[in-house]
């Protein structure tokens, strides 16, 4: 990003902020649902004090964190599989084509069903949209590897444990990374509507139990909470992704 | 070491165009055999056979006195087949894996490999941080590293500048002298050939079939740039230019 570029970036957000406080200070907006960002920050200030933000970010993140890797690391090797082996992929790709369109909010009451009212019914909503994502963009990445390395691969008589970990991963790893970046988006959706139900903690729960009590002041600090944590981890994977490829870093 | 016989090789594509065609061929041990030929003849493919890379429709290849360990052959290939994720040292490095050496002999192995190539000073930089020729050395040293018998080389300088090109083939042509490998090198170029090879193998094109085998009979070792002043090699030239035309 070049220095003007930045400055577009921090004046994007700081913009929307004035013009939302002019429309409310004008009456343009309804302040009983559209408080001024002022009272938001403000609110939000507080409830952070509380202890109560850091609790619930914690559990959420907590949640979003166990249901990635369980979705994640399966969904990673189906995919390597996939992208080498012609057979994997002649059985996996129906099965995900059906079942990747699948709202995974819709299957939350099934979930429950299934795995109870604990903790483990949420994990598995997040580890399942992120298990496609995952399988689907790593096996893009593998098969998008130049030709060239497999056949090096052969003709040294690559073992396949370190064909698959030390050609085929970092092969895949900018595809892997791409997926991971939808991964996080959608597993904050995930865990913020699995924590509606059957919880007392989490950003979720706070939004729900906001909206319950007419709580808006509330709503919209646990809205900015969700905003920030998504926003956290977006910018957190950028730079491990700058660490993780360095063969990339001079190609930009 | 190692002889090479290819028998009746033929190899149809799966779009039914006959590549080879009959293919006859022995590469003796330590033998230093150049193909030649127009572009689309096949050369490669054959090359990718005789490396097991990929399979002939008839005919067979066999290979006399390879070492149970250790590979039995290695490959050079055209370019950028050094891993971008891997660093210099780490690619070569990698050739060692399914040998099983213990990890201090592999280290002075590539470290004693990157030095005859020059690169010890790039041991840890990353491919694309080195030119086109310097990836090249590279990857010739990973092959070299391994000390198999057989070395098949695909058009390994083929994309680089005529400097780099005349200026690598000396160099791979001392670290052959010192170490007599028995080794094909497939290559458009035909002055390459000619400096390279103890005999040229001269193919024709749809479908490939060997046109002429010619004895290079310069004696060795021998100097890229003087041999160019031969008038014997300006006569080699121009005989396998005659049968490529």
């Amino acid at each position: 990003m070049t220095r003007a570029e930045r400055a577009v970036a921090i004046a994007a957000p700081i913009s929307i902020v004035l013009l939302w406080q002019l429309a409310v200070s004008t009456r343009f907006l309804n302040p009983g649902l559209f408080p001024p960002p002022s009272e938001i920050a403000a609110n939000f200030v507080a409830y952070a004090s509380s202890g109560e933000l850091a609790t619930n970010t914690a559990w959420t993140l907590g949640r979003l964190i166990i249901g990635c890797l369980i979705g994640g690391i399966p969904g990673t090797l189906i995919g390597l599989a996939m992208g080498m082996n012609r057979w994997v992929r002649a059985y996996f790709q129906p099965v995900i084509a059906l079942l990747y369109p699948i709202p995974k909010i819709a299957i939350l009451p099934l979930l429950y069903f299934i795995f109870g009212t604990g903790e483990a019914a949420k994990w598995a909503a997040i580890a399942v949209g992120v298990f496609f994502l995952m399988a689907i963009n790593t096996e893009a990445g593998v098969r998008q590897i130049e030709p060239i390395y497999l056949d090096v691969a052969r003709a040294y008589r690559i073992r396949p444990a370190s064909f698959y970990f030390r050609v085929l991963l970092p092969g895949a790893l900018p595809n892997i990374y791409a997926g991971i970046k939808l991964s996080i988006g959608i597993a904050i959706v995930l865990a913020v509507a699995s924590e509606f139900q059957l919880t007392r903690v989490g950003l979720g729960f706070a939004i729900f139990n906001a909206q319950q009590l007419l709580d808006v002041d509330r709503l919209y600090a646990a809205l900015v909470a969700v905003s920030l944590l998504g926003c956290i981890l977006a910018y957190g994977l950028d730079l491990t992704e700058r660490w993780a490829i360095p063969w990339r870093r001079e190609r930009k | 070491m190692a002889s090479i016989t290819v028998e009746h090789l033929s190899k149809r594509y799966p779009s039914g165009t006959l590549a080879l065609s009959d293919i006859n061929l022995e590469v003796g041990e330590g033998e230093f055999v150049s193909v030649v030929g127009p572009s689309g003849c096949g050369k490669s493919t054959l090359l990718r056979i005789m490396a097991e890379l990929d399979t002939p429709t008839e005919g067979r290849v066999r290979t006399a006195g390879s070492a149970a360990d250790g590979l039995p052959s290695a490959v050079v290939f055209q370019e950028q087949s050094l891993f971008p994720w891997m660093r210099v040292a780490e690619n070569v490095a990698f050739a060692f894996d399914s040998l099983g050496l213990p990890k201090s002999e592999v280290d002075r192995r590539v470290a004693k490999e990157l030095a005859l190539v020059g690169l010890s000073n790039f041991a840890n930089a990353y491919p694309h941080e080195l030119s086109g020729g310097m990836k090249q050395r590279a990857a010739v040293a990973r092959a070299f590293a391994v000390d198999p018998p057989v070395l098949y080389m695909d058009e390994p300088f083929g994309a680089l500048d005529e400097q780099t090109r005349v200026g690598l083939a000396g160099e791979l042509m001392a670290l052959w002298e010192r170490t007599r490998k028995t080794v094909v090198f497939i290559t458009h170029g035909i002055e390459e050939a000619v400096t390279l090879a103890d005999r040229v193998v001269v193919l024709s094109a749809h479908p490939g079939t060997v046109k002429a085998v010619i004895p290079i009979e310069f004696p060795r070792p021998r100097d890229a740039v003087a041999l160019r002043g031969e008038p014997k090699f300006g006569e080699y030239v121009v005989r396998i230019w005659e049968l490529l035309r």
